[in-house]
């Protein structure tokens, strides 16, 4: 664990030891042929009942992979996970694995995001659903059925107990991913995973799906993650938002503060390369200039350095190449910039093309 | 699944058709007279041209054809005697009905294939799984390295020196036989004993491979993921949603190969002196036997044919995307 001891990290007390999700300090590394990839390099955040956290960031950002270690569901031959994960105060890194599989699906559970390659082939759509119903509170065949026509319906279904026998290719894409979060929410979990649940389906089946689980959220008082790289969906689904680069948080706030006053360069560059309704449509999209980096040799400093067109501005004998910014508690950027230039810059330069 | 079975067997029927037509014509190109076998030494034109118009091969070869195939339907009257259908005619070289020889044969083939079959399944499966389960571990490359060695053997190399070190030198079992399992079941299992593990070396270390290959490619699949995210068991995530999804190439490969092995596993019958229909089809053709070749070549076909369909049918079962329409 020479990473752990190499450098301090600054953890996030937010929330302290109450919180009902809480990450510090994780680390989630593949041996891989060519090295040591390292997907999650210290991460920390938290998340409390009835809360939406919204993770951003570009593919390779390590959401996915966060989420996936929350489950642990990694190959343990080939991961090394280290930190905390604790959910409700237990200790989810090195739990055993009867100890996850009586949690996963129980009281935390995840939607994919293709639906059709996420459920079997080979089982009914009802059978896939009553399944961790079954496993988990002990159900008979019968009455996990019925639980299965039930949770179907409660997801907008329509004939839900003719549908339930049904196979998934039976299924349209839509009604695929409601069954996915039928089968998520079938033992109400009080930690629900999204990982890019909208990805994969037109714009009028993901504004249902988003009220779908906004409502679900409502009924049973989940903690949810969402995770998605569509800035778009994430300001009408989340309370708070984690911006992910290159393995690590580099801004954390509200939706509000993300969104309306996002501080990092990188969060910037994100939303000006978002489209805009109201624009011009000859109107060019500014993308973030450069590639996501290596993560098997992440670039020294902060990750994000050779593709920001800030970091000359940063004074003060701090450097973007050597010196890794941390990210302090509560509302904050990970970045070198002082508070001062990080408005003015903001400001000046990137809310004019916000529109 | 009644209008799949009706549409495969006519096409099956097309299929025999064609290769019974191209195997009759192609025979006629051998440049050997079937007629100088039966004839002998002492041969003369006048004894020989008896022989033709007895055999029927003084008529153009598309009438011998047809009367060949409809033989095999109606029946037919040869100058011996009244052949019933299914009538493949007689043997060239030693005058046995064809029907009745290759129903004399059968049991043998069947009885290897069936018994090498059971022994190459269980093992070959039970290995590759537990290959796959434990993949990058010393055991897996203990049974790929072994499976690849294996399959790389042949028949006539182990086969023999199985027999030298078993049978002549421990003495462990005796030669090698075919007896009815009516007869003595005891016999039959201890006189087939070593060939089905012969015939199994191979096929075991394919399907080693083959079973470990497609359960690591299904043990990745996202919906196996979705299964443990489920909270599924380890043995539910392996059994029941990996192991279905990898059943498919196998049930495609062991079709195949039971085809061709109810057509008679030439090598190994004629490795172990076995009197099957492998032994059959090569003595035949060595013989320029033609009735007896087409017949051995046809029935070895319908099997092939019929395993193909039986594994259309079983995809089915197995994956409901599959519509037999």
């Amino acid at each position: 664990m020479t990473t752990l001891t190499k450098e301090a990290d600054v953890p996030a007390p937010r929330g302290g030891e109450d919180a009902f999700l809480s990450v510090r300090d994780l680390y989630v590394h593949f041996a891989t042929e060519d090295g040591t990839v390292k997907a999650v390099d210290g991460l920390s955040f938290e998340l409390e009942r009835g809360r939406t956290l919204g993770i951003v960031g570009e593919s390779g950002s390590g959401k996915s992979v966060t989420n996936l270690s929350i489950l642990g569901l990694h190959n343990p031959a080939s991961t090394e996970v280290s930190g905390e994960i604790l959910l409700d105060g237990q200790e989810l890194t090195g739990a055993r694995q009867k100890t996850l599989e009586s949690l996963r699906g129980n009281k935390m559970a995840m939607i994919f995001q293709d639906p059709l390659t996420a459920l079997s082939p080979y089982y009914t759509v009802g059978r896939q659903i009553a399944e961790p119903y079954r496993k988990h509170e002990g159900a008979s065949k019968r009455e996990a059925h019925e639980r299965a026509v039930e949770m179907l319906d409660k997801v907008g279904i329509p004939n839900a107990r003719t549908r339930a026998k049904d196979y998934p290719h039976q299924f349209s894409g839509g009604m695929r991913q409601r069954a996915m979060i039928a089968m998520a929410l079938v033992c109400n979990p009080d930690l629900l995973i999204a990982d890019e649940p909208t990805t994969a389906l037109d714009v009028t089946v993901q504004a249902q799906i988003l009220d779908l689980l906004k409502d679900l959220q409502q009924e049973f008082g989940s903690a949810i993650i969402f995770i998605t790289h569509d800035l778009g969906v994430i300001g009408n689904v989340a309370d708070d938002i984690l911006v992910m680069y290159g393995g690590r948080a580099v801004e954390r706030g509200t939706v509000e503060d993300v969104l309306r006053r996002p501080q990092h360069p990188y969060s910037w560059g994100l939303l000006t390369s978002m489209p805009r309704l109201s624009g011009d449509v000859n109107e060019e999209l500014t993308p973030i200039h450069g590639t996501p980096p290596s993560l098997l040799s992440p670039p020294g400093g902060c990750a994000f350095h050779p593709r920001c067109d800030f970091a000359e501005q940063v004074a003060g004998g701090l450097s973007c190449t050597v010196d890794r910014p941390e990210l302090p508690p509560g509302r904050s950027a990970a970045c070198h910039l002082t508070d001062e230039q990080k408005r003015t810059f903001f400001t000046e330069q990137i809310k004019p093309r916000l529109g | 699944m009644l209008r799949f079975l009706i549409r495969r067997s006519l096409g099956a029927v097309v299929i025999l058709l064609i290769i019974s037509a191209v195997t009759f014509f192609l025979f006629y190109a051998v440049p050997r007279d079937p007629a100088m076998l039966a004839c002998g030494k002492n041969c003369t034109p006048d004894a020989l041209e008896v022989i033709h118009r007895n055999l029927g091969l003084d008529k153009p070869v598309p009438q011998q054809y047809w009367e060949f195939m409809s033989g095999i339907v109606t029946g037919r009257d040869f100058a011996q005697g009244p052949c019933p259908a299914p009538c493949f005619g007689y043997s060239f070289a030693n005058s046995d009905p064809v029907w009745g020889t290759i129903v004399d044969r059968f049991p043998t083939t069947v009885s290897l294939t069936v018994g090498g079959a059971v022994v190459f399944l269980v093992i070959g499966l039970g290995a590759g799984m537990i290959a796959a389960h434990k993949k990058g571990t010393l055991l897996d490359k203990a049974f790929s390295t072994g499976s690849l060695v294996l399959s790389s053997m042949q028949i006539y190399f182990i086969g023999p020196l199985v027999l030298a070190l078993v049978v002549y030198n421990l003495e462990l079992l005796d030669q090698p036989q075919y007896v009815p399992l009516t007869e003595d079941p005891a016999g039959w299992f201890m006189g087939l004993l070593i060939p089905w593990c012969v015939v199994q070396i191979i096929f075991t270390a394919n399907y080693t491979r083959l079973a470990r290959s497609s359960m690591i490619e299904q043990l990745q699949e996202d919906h196996v993921r979705t299964a443990r995210a489920k909270g599924m068991s380890g043995r539910t995530v392996f059994f029941r949603y990996a192991w279905r999804g990898s059943l498919i190439p196998i049930v495609t490969i062991f079709g195949v190969d039971l085809g061709s092995l109810f057509g008679g596993a030439m090598i190994t019958e004629w490795t172990f002196s076995l009197p099957g229909l492998g032994t059959l089809a090569v003595d035949s053709v060595q013989n320029t036997d033609l009735p007896m070749v087409m017949g051995v070549m046809l029935f070895a076909a319908t099997f092939i044919i019929l395993f193909n369909i039986i594994v259309d049918a079983v995809y089915a079962f197995i994956d409901p995307r599959v519509r037999l329409s």
